[in-house]
């Protein structure tokens, strides 16, 4: 069966979404990623569009689930490689990737992601902290 | 308003949007449109394309070049003989959907568009045209 590769590196995992994505890969994806997020308790997801020439609402709407999803199971998205044109076409028509962070490219991403990981760690040391 | 090119493509599977956005880009490219106003009119065509599929049960898309006086343009008439759109005021509104969608595809595409018309009857079908001009 066709799917879209997923590479894990260190405590993130990534995705380049190349094709165009129909809907039962879209689906696939969602489970494969849902799988390996809590199996290898992943803290955050990078999704690459750096070779998408457009994105609708198709495609936005699949990476809000993604978001969604990993945010239920305490992982954060990033979204990298979006193309100016892409940009720009997607805030006219009206879709706002909410809750979805955006870098410009997969090394960018990694450090927001890094950085947030840190803070969120460092919190919960402080909470744990606080009640003992 | 003359026509200098056309061409009609089926949208039955889903796969025929892939045609569709493929064409779109061809003929767009042509038309010597800017990256940014190619990609608008690929995103139109591809959130029309998907509604008269999901919602139309299929239909086809006419591509036509046209040219008014100086002007070039890409006109894009998607047709299908669908259960129509009873509340058209409703479906033109940002967030409005019947499915499982965003509701952004019509109010959208109007937006990535120069000119946008839409014709609709319940229980007969509907068309959507769209221009772009470069
Ligand atoms: N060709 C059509 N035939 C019948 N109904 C349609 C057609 N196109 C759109 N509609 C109706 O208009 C509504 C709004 O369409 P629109 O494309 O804006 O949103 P959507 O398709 O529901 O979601 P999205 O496009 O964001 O995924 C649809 O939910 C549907 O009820
Ligand atoms: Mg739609």
């Amino acid at each position: 069966m066709e799917r879209i590769p997923i590479l894990k590196m260190g405590d993130f995992l990534i995705v380049t979404i190349q094709v165009d994505m129909h809907d039962r890969l879209v689906t696939t994806l969602q489970d494969d990623l849902t799988s390996m997020i809590s199996s290898h308790g992943s803290h955050g997801v990078l999704i690459d569009i750096s070779s998408l020439d457009m994105v609708d609402s198709f495609i936005g709407r699949m990476i809000g689930n993604i978001a969604g999803m990993s945010r239920v199971l305490d992982a954060e998205t990033v979204v990298v490689g979006m193309r100016p044109a892409v940009a720009i076409t997607l805030v006219e028509l009206g879709l706002s990737l909410d809750g979805v962070r955006t870098a410009l490219d997969v090394e960018k991403g990694m450090i927001l992601l890094r950085a947030s990981t840190r803070r969120r760690l460092t919190e919960e040391d402080e909470d744990g902290r606080d009640e003992g | 308003m003359v026509v200098t090119k056309d061409d009609t493509m089926e949208i039955r599977v889903s796969d025929h949007v892939v045609l569709v956005r493929q064409a779109v880009r061809k003929w767009s490219i042509e038309l010597g449109f800017s990256l940014v106003d190619q990609t608008k009119m690929i995103t139109a065509a591809s959130e029309l394309a998907r509604n008269t599929l999901d919602y139309g049960k299929g239909g086809t898309v006419r591509l036509e070049r046209v040219e008014e006086g100086m002007k070039k343009g890409l006109r894009l008439t998607f047709e299908d003989q669908g259960p129509g759109i009873p509340d058209l005021e409703k479906a033109l509104t940002d967030g409005y959907t019947t499915g499982r969608g965003m509701g952004m595809g019509l109010s959208g595409s109007k937006r990535l568009v120069n000119e946008f018309d839409i014709a609709t009857k319940v229980g007969e079908g509907t068309r959507v045209t769209i221009t772009r001009w470069k």
